[in-house]
């Protein structure tokens, strides 16, 4: 396909915007600071729209088919929330207008608040972080300043070897050592954490369900290590579509939560965003939180600073629009609605492991909850690799799932399929993956070689950074 | 529970093949004594229609005008309606992280266009793939300089939005990064005599903000060569994005890492979010960026096509020795801004930014011309601020009689409001403004 470069033709955008000439004002700035040309693309409108039509026809999304990446939920995007957020009334929003003139806008941060703080069982919300990375950012950057007030010199954060790659990274961003310990059968093993756990450390950032989709059940004993030795419990809220009205984390005993909106909630991830990372924290921490919060004082809602606010994150408030697609999608659940999907959920990944497991081997034969992690290792033997069963999976029309994490899963596949899905959706990708592994067997060949019917086949990664072309 | 589509009898036909009876032995892991033994403390479901009149009655509690003069680091912009349509493409808009390159090449190279067609409009070496806003990508920007340098330094300058400066902060308060402020001058403009005698000493980097926070355009020409001779970076930071389409490329300047914001590129101001962070350096530090990049290969039978490259700079692979913590990026504003300019394309681009500075200066004339002084003498694009003889609420006051908003009063200048003027804003309005101002 070509690039809007190639399609680029001298004189041939004709967009018009207003003639200012009643006037006489001429652009008088120091001519060394002047520019003569833009050097845009140059493309008539029915040109570029043509391009982003094919450009959309060459990618894939839920709205397309199953998209079982794990740990990410790609559950489907109610379009209803979309209309709404789509609505004129936001082009003229502001973020600088008065209070008393956005009190609408504010009436919906503070009820969004409330309801995450329900579901979670935590005390407080602040709502600006951008994405589920910068919510952890976030969350140990209060940890950091809650320590630091308090006088006491802790430089350690620990996560399990499962752990999302985020977790270390956003602990390494504050300035902490970050200590990884081993899992013992996909779990967190308390007597490995016991071993490390001392007055050095600050935090232990905890996924629950894990990415291995299995539900930390030494979680209280895991809270209580750390309570002994005055470290916090941090939750990385990535898997909570597992949990929605069944448990939660502040009942576990964490003291400070981030929700992927986008995943949870059910918000577009956009081809890797925006997304929206809200940090609850239990009371003892609610001071801290970036600003500004909403708060609401009688029948009126205000922008407030917490007393020891870390301070912001980003400018303004938060994705607005992101979170008000979280807020309605909550409206049309209800509670009941809530439940039903975290049971959905954790019954169709099941359903998934049971149909599978005598192909591809999870670690454990367990009941696992949003996702479960498979292995491609028995088709090593045939020369075949996870990488291979994910590309064939193309040519049976479904994204694949996650591959190679978590990292201590050899030929790891991470599949979860959401509770949006059709029991004949789940099924037809079920003989999808036996099909599979029959072809691995019989023909590894065709595995090898796949996809074969997407519109380019393995690229070339690695001349890719050896001629690292990043422009055109 | 519309979104849940098995039937009972799907459920039903499961379980037995599953060999269990009830959904609740899938849950027979989690403690019991922290099971939830009530229904969530939540509104009952709405329907659809139930959820549009609520969000309809919600926002008739907003006081909503068309007629803002309001910048301040978010900017009311035109959006073409090629932008609403792209939107409405659920291909890309349900998508996520294009980890896999065969079925995501739309979006992949869409944010090769992007990185494309940034570099072009700045001189860029290199973009990335976006960030979450211009803040975050400033503040990172300013670790990614400290990860270069190392002189555990950065001088900010006192005429930067007080917002992104608070950003800074929270990023580097843990990090021992000493902040030097340096102050400006009665232009407005950074004080480069103050500049060089702090640059005397080692810094990592040196932030600018241009247009600056009161509006005005900095000597970039001045400040680039100072801070070169003085070995520390040059970051410079873009909140109003449209001011390129008059202002020379910045990298012509020697700009070390660009950190700007896309808002103006067809987003709506959407109370704040999600705008667009973007990100930019020289090809010598392509291995310092955060965030994702998209680069151009060849697939197995030797066709274009695009992956996303660089991996190991990033959190997933690397996990605590990554530049940066960020894996989910602004894909879609990214992909709006590459839209919006290539809709408006090279001239149309051009005009609307001469527009915006006509109307602003015209605004600016207006007040000059019945006695009202401008805070600052250096130059300005859109953006520029003026002495009022009344208060904040007298201002508001009289603006609200005819439903304009706008002057954002600037902090430690007694009565001194900023005021934006773009290309939404109408003759009649600036015409209606003035009004407002000089009566009573």
């Amino acid at each position: 396909m070509k690039l809007l470069k190639e399609l680029s033709k001298k004189g041939s955008n004709k967009f018009f915007i207003e003639d200012f000439n009643r006037y006489d004002i001429k652009v008088e700035l120091d001519k060394n600071l002047l520019r003569d040309e833009v050097e845009l693309p140059d493309i008539n409108e029915v040109t570029l729209i043509r391009h982003i039509i094919n450009l959309s026809h060459r990618n894939y999304g839920v709205d397309n088919g199953f998209y079982p990446l794990g740990s990410c939920t790609m559950k489907y995007n109610p379009k209803i929330s979309e209309e709404i957020a789509r609505r004129e009334e936001f082009l003229y929003m502001h973020p600088l207008l008065p209070e008393d003139m956005v009190q609408g806008n504010l009436k919906i941060l503070w009820e969004l608040s409330e309801y995450l703080k329900e579901i979670t069982g935590m005390d407080a919300f602040s709502l600006q972080p951008a994405a589920g990375a910068h919510g952890e950012y976030t969350g140990m950057r209060i940890i950091w300043e809650y320590f630091k007030d308090r006088g006491e010199e802790r430089s350690e954060v620990i996560v399990p070897d499962s752990a999302h790659g985020t977790n270390p990274a956003s602990s390494a961003m504050v300035g902490f050592k970050v200590i990884e310990i081993p899992s013992k059968n996909g779990i967190v093993d308390p007597e490995e954490l016991r071993k490390v756990v001392t007055d050095k450390t600050a935090a232990f950032m905890l996924t629950n369900p894990n990415t291995l989709g299995l539900f930390e059940r030494d979680i209280l004993k895991i809270s209580k290590i750390l309570k002994e030795k005055g470290a916090l419990l941090y939750y990385d809220g990535a898997n909570l579509n597992a949990l929605l009205g069944i448990v939660r984390p502040g009942d576990m005993g964490f003291d400070i939560v981030h929700l992927n909106l986008h995943k949870t909630f059910s918000t577009p991830h956009g081809g890797g965003g925006p997304g929206a990372g809200p940090v609850g924290v239990k009371d003892f921490l609610k001071d801290y939180l970036p600003y500004p919060i909403v708060e609401k004082e009688d029948e009126r809602f205000t922008f407030k600073k917490p007393e020891k606010s870390i301070g912001r994150v980003r400018s303004f408030y938060g994705n607005f629009t992101v979170l008000l697609k979280a807020y309605i999608y909550i409206r049309l659940m209800g509670p009941e609605g809530l439940r039903k999907v975290s049971e959905t959920a954790v019954l169709n990944a099941n359903y998934i492991k049971e149909k599978l497991k005598e192909y591809y081997p999870p670690l454990v034969d367990t009941v696992y909850k949003h996702e479960c992690v498979l292995s491609g290792k028995p088709y090593k033997k045939y020369g075949v690799k996870t990488f291979d069963i994910a590309k064939r999976l193309m040519d049976y029309g479904f994204h694949p799932p996650t591959v190679y994490f978590p990292h201590i899963v050899e030929e790891a596949l991470m599949i979860e399929p959401t509770e949006t899905e059709t029991k004949e959706t789940i099924d037809e990708f079920i003989d999808a993956m036996i099909k599979i592994s029959k072809e691995a067997k019989e023909n590894p060949k065709i595995l090898k070689e796949s996809p074969h019917t997407t519109e380019i086949s393995r690229p070339d990664e690695v001349k890719a950074v050896k001629e690292m072309k990043l422009k055109w | 529970m519309k979104y849940i589509p098995l039937t009972e009898e799907d459920k039903r036909k499961m379980f037995e093949e599953m060999g269990i009876t009830s959904i609740s032995s899938l849950f027979s892991d989690i403690p019991e004594e922290i099971l939830l033994k009530r229904k969530l403390n939540l509104p009952p479901a709405l329907s659809e229609k139930e959820i549009v009149s609520l969000i309809k009655r919600t926002f008739k509690e907003n006081d909503l005008t068309e007629r803002i003069f309001l910048g301040g680091g978010a900017y009311f912009h035109f959006i073409p309606s090629t932008i609403n349509y792209l939107l409405e493409r659920g291909e890309i808009y349900t998508s996520y992280t294009p980890y896999q390159p065969e079925m995501s090449q739309g979006l992949l190279q869409a944010m090769f266009e992007f990185q494309s067609v940034m570099s072009d409009l700045t001189h860029a070496d290199i973009t990335n793939a976006s960030m979450y806003d211009g803040a975050s990508a400033l503040a990172e920007a300013i670790l990614m300089g400290e990860r270069i340098n190392k002189k555990g330094k950065v001088v900010l300058p006192k005429n930067l939005n007080p917002q992104y400066r608070e950003v800074i902060e929270t990023y580097l308060k843990p990090r021992n990064i000493e902040i030097i402020e340096v102050d400006f001058t009665e232009e407005g403009r950074i004080d480069i005599e103050k500049l060089k005698s702090i640059l005397k000493e080692e810094v990592s980097s040196v932030v600018v903000q241009s247009p600056n926070y009161f509006g005005v355009i900095e000597d970039l020409n001045k400040l680039g060569k100072i801070i070169k001779d003085s070995g520390a970076l040059f970051i410079l930071s873009i909140i109003e994005a449209l001011s390129l389409g008059i202002i020379k490329p910045p990298f012509d300047f020697g700009v070390d890492i660009l950190a700007m914001e896309g808002q103006s590129f067809g987003m709506p101001l959407s109370f704040g979010g999600p705008y667009l962070g973007i990100l930019q350096t020289k090809k010598e530090y392509v291995r310092q960026i955060p965030g994702r990049i998209v680069g151009e290969t060849v697939d197995k039978n030797g066709k274009r096509c695009f992956v996303m490259t660089l991996r190991p700079r990033e959190q997933d692979i690397r996990r605590e020795k990554a530049t940066s913590n960020i894996c989910s990026n602004h894909a879609l504003k990214a992909l709006v801004a590459l839209v919006y300019l290539a809709t408006v394309g090279p001239r149309g681009f051009k005009k609307i930014a001469e527009i915006n500075y006509k109307k602003a200066h015209y605004l600016a004339k207006r007040f000059n011309d019945e006695g009202f002084k401008l805070t600052f003498s250096g130059p300005f694009f859109n953006e520029f601020a003026v002495n009022l003889p009344f208060d904040e609420n007298e201002l508001r006051e009289k603006l609200s009689l005819v439903d304009i908003y706008g002057g954002i009063p600037i902090e430690g200048y007694k009565n001194s409001y900023l005021f934006a003027v773009t290309e939404m804003n109408s003759l009649e309005d600036i015409e209606l403004l003035m009004c407002a101002i000089l009566e009573g």
